[in-house]
């Protein structure tokens, strides 16, 4: 509980009313223009496009330099984790730090940082939480080679299992091949 | 004869395995970011004070002693839950408890501090939370023990109690003062 309580806090009130402010008449203005059920659902549908437009321009817009160097920036804010909205990337995010994070990343861009440097740069302040790709380690050795060690067990227990019925059924079938011969 | 038993023992591994998720999932909070920074230097930073934004505290300026770091701001629930825990007990720490206004309008800082009480020796305030960042600040209310070198010695995430008070401040804060008196 203490923990919802401090997800909801973790949004400043002031710092970013845009997000939240713009899109609260998004979603009532035209529900009063409409009446019935197509009313509705005429509503619904304008209430949910307008709120993607506002989600979609929410996303602060950076001076890149070239489409070349906005895709560049996309593919890595889209690796990196928000520290927030854990379950969002850096690239989706709404939250004021997220935003910060996207600013700091964009101007270690400009100066010429490389993508490793950048990520090293965030590990070093929020540790490999950051990363959505975990990166090999002792402590991630698990992670990373168990789903094929348990492939490998699944793997030997299938063939050992198949093994001993193939020899169970060659001992049933030898009786009935004696039988056979005296047929 | 073990061939009977094998499901059972598939039975006891998979039990095992769920149960042993259940209890890491309890046992640790999986949302809280671990911090690179325990153990190494602060970093460098010269704030202003929030009420005298002409004057600047820095990282240099609080060494020697060790200190707390308390991360808060106006905009957060959390912060009101622990500020009574910081007003009854902050002295008593016998650290240097320093306030760090994270992300807020300096007026709604000051009005909020007037309201709820000023448990701090000095407030500093990062309105563009750059410093924060440096920091590996989330949100608020975060906790930083940093002691008289500079260097982090311990951070906690999420609201102080007096539980938190007693078993992992006050024990690493006797430390820190044995080790500045040697």
């Amino acid at each position: 509980m203490r923990r919802l309580r401090r997800m909801v806090s973790s949004f400043p009130r002031k710092r970013e009313p845009s997000a939240f402010a713009v899109r609260r008449p998004a979603s009532k203005a035209p529900g009063s223009r409409f009446r019935g059920k197509d009313g509705k659902m005429i509503a619904l549908f304008v209430a949910c496009s307008l709120l993607a437009c506002t989600l979609a321009h929410a996303i602060d817009p950076l001076p890149f330099k070239d489409r070349a160097e906005e895709l560049r920036f996309q593919a890595l804010t889209k690796q990196l984790r928000c520290l927030v909205c854990q379950n969002e990337s850096l690239a989706d995010s709404n939250a004021p730090l997220a935003a910060d994070l996207r600013r700091d990343v964009f101007e270690q861009m400009q100066a010429g940082k490389s993508d490793e440097e950048i990520k090293a740069w965030l590990t070093s302040r929020y540790s490999d939480f950051v990363l959505y790709d975990p990166p090999l380690r002792a402590g991630t050795v698990l992670l990373w080679f168990g789903p094929a060690l348990a492939l490998l067990a699944g793997g030997a227990a299938i063939v050992v299992i198949v093994r001993r019925r193939a020899r169970a059924a060659t001992l049933a079938a030898r009786p009935a091949s004696n039988v056979e011969d005296d047929w | 004869m073990p061939s009977r038993l094998l499901p059972f023992f598939g039975f006891v591994l998979v039990f095992a395995l769920l149960g042993f998720g259940i209890w890491w999932n309890q046992s640790h909070d999986p949302r809280e970011v671990p911090s690179p920074l325990i153990g190494k230097p602060a970093p460098e930073f010269s704030l202003p004070l929030l009420d005298d934004p002409g004057k600047k505290l820095g990282s240099a300026d609080l060494r020697g002693q060790p200190y707390l770091l308390n991360v808060f701001a106006s905009w957060c629930f959390a912060c009101r839950e622990e500020h009574p825990i910081l007003m009854q007990q902050g002295k008593e720490l016998g650290v240097k408890l320093v306030g760090f206004n994270y992300k807020d309008e300096p007026a709604d800082a000051k009005r909020w501090i007037a309201q709820y009480g000023d448990p701090y020796d000095v407030v500093i305030a990062d309105y563009p939370g750059d410093v924060a960042i440096d920091f590996g600040v989330t949100g608020a209310p975060e906790t930083f023990l940093v002691d008289a070198n500079g260097v982090i010695r311990y951070k906690y995430i999420s609201p102080i109690t007096p539980e938190i008070i007693a078993t992992e401040l006050l024990p690493r804060i006797s430390l820190l003062k044995k080790e500045v008196t040697k």
